[in-house]
């Protein structure tokens, strides 16, 4: 799984490097983040501008992500590309998830 | 459409037939890709990969892909999960691209779907963050981005048939 999480002044940036978030790689995905995110505080925003493509299976996954992280943090989403703002379209999700149309700059050296 | 008796060179097949003598004449997108392949997630993440170039080979814009990879996904999800949930099988999907429309059909050899009649899904209800649905979405998706869903059961096989419009332009 191509991912990986950068902490920022904006929150914890998990950046997503594989192209798809479909059935094949959904569940992986969620664990990946879970692993992640746990063990820290504060937002989570999912850097999503290297996927190009994102089915129910992965919405999903997405939607799994939030409710791992808790009420207390939130989950943004970043760099929607026009196919995964489709489906957040198509499904009303994107009244759910704040969108932002690029990840946080990260500042260099951790 | 016939559903051939599985060959011994298994495998993802695709074959395609571009229709020289669409009613309109000369259009190089009228076309017809038939693939078969195993039922799996893999398989189908590579199935849509490859349809896909060919659709956009076929001058299909980019807009009319990223729905018509989308609604071929979630049908084939559901196949997988599904109508596979506790065997192996094919799939077969044959798609006519026309200059105003996808038609598909897609057959597999598993269980029938529930009722003989794809879901119909109302509104989706979204409710505070911690009842959110988690699936059920992928009808959903489908129904708004398709026409003519027609699912029937013919002795052993399911066969889902849809149409996706496509858009003016590109």
């Amino acid at each position: 799984m191509d991912i990986d999480a950068v902490p920022s002044a904006a929150g914890l940036v998990v950046r997503v490097g594989e192209t798809r978030i479909d059935a094949a790689i959904a569940i992986e995905f969620k664990e990946a983040i879970r692993g992640l995110a746990e063990g820290r505080a504060g937002p989570v925003i999912l850097d999503l501008s290297r996927v190009n493509f994102l089915d129910s299976s992965g919405l999903g996954a997405v939607v799994a992500v939030m409710k791992l992280l808790g009420t207390d943090r939130q989950l943004q989403l970043a760099g929607l590309t026009p196919p995964v703002a489709k489906v957040f379209r198509l499904t009303r999700m994107d009244r759910i998830f704040t969108i932002l149309d690029e990840a946080p700059t990260l500042k260099a050296a951790g | 459409m016939v559903l051939r008796a599985p060959s011994a060179t298994a495998g993802n097949v695709e074959r395609t037939a571009t229709d020289g003598f669409g009613a309109r004449g000369g259009d190089d997108r009228h076309a017809r890709i038939f693939r078969r392949f195993r039922a799996s997630d893999m398989e189908t993440r590579a199935t849509l990969t490859a349809v896909c170039d060919s659709l956009r080979r076929r001058g299909m814009g980019e807009d009319d892909l990223s729905s018509a990879e989308l609604i071929l996904a979630e049908v084939l999800n559901n196949v997988v999960e599904h109508a596979y949930a506790y065997g192996e099988g094919w799939i077969e999907m044959e798609i006519n691209l026309r200059r105003d429309a996808m038609a598909c059909i897609v057959r597999d050899q598993g269980h029938a779907m529930p009722g003989n009649t794809p879901p119909a899904p109302g509104p989706m209800r979204l409710e505070p963050p911690d009842n959110l649905p988690e699936g059920g979405f992928g009808w959903h998706i489908i129904r708004c981005l398709t026409s003519g869903l027609n699912f029937r059961r013919d002795g052993e096989h399911n066969e889902l048939r849809f149409v996706m419009p496509l858009s003016d332009g590109d």
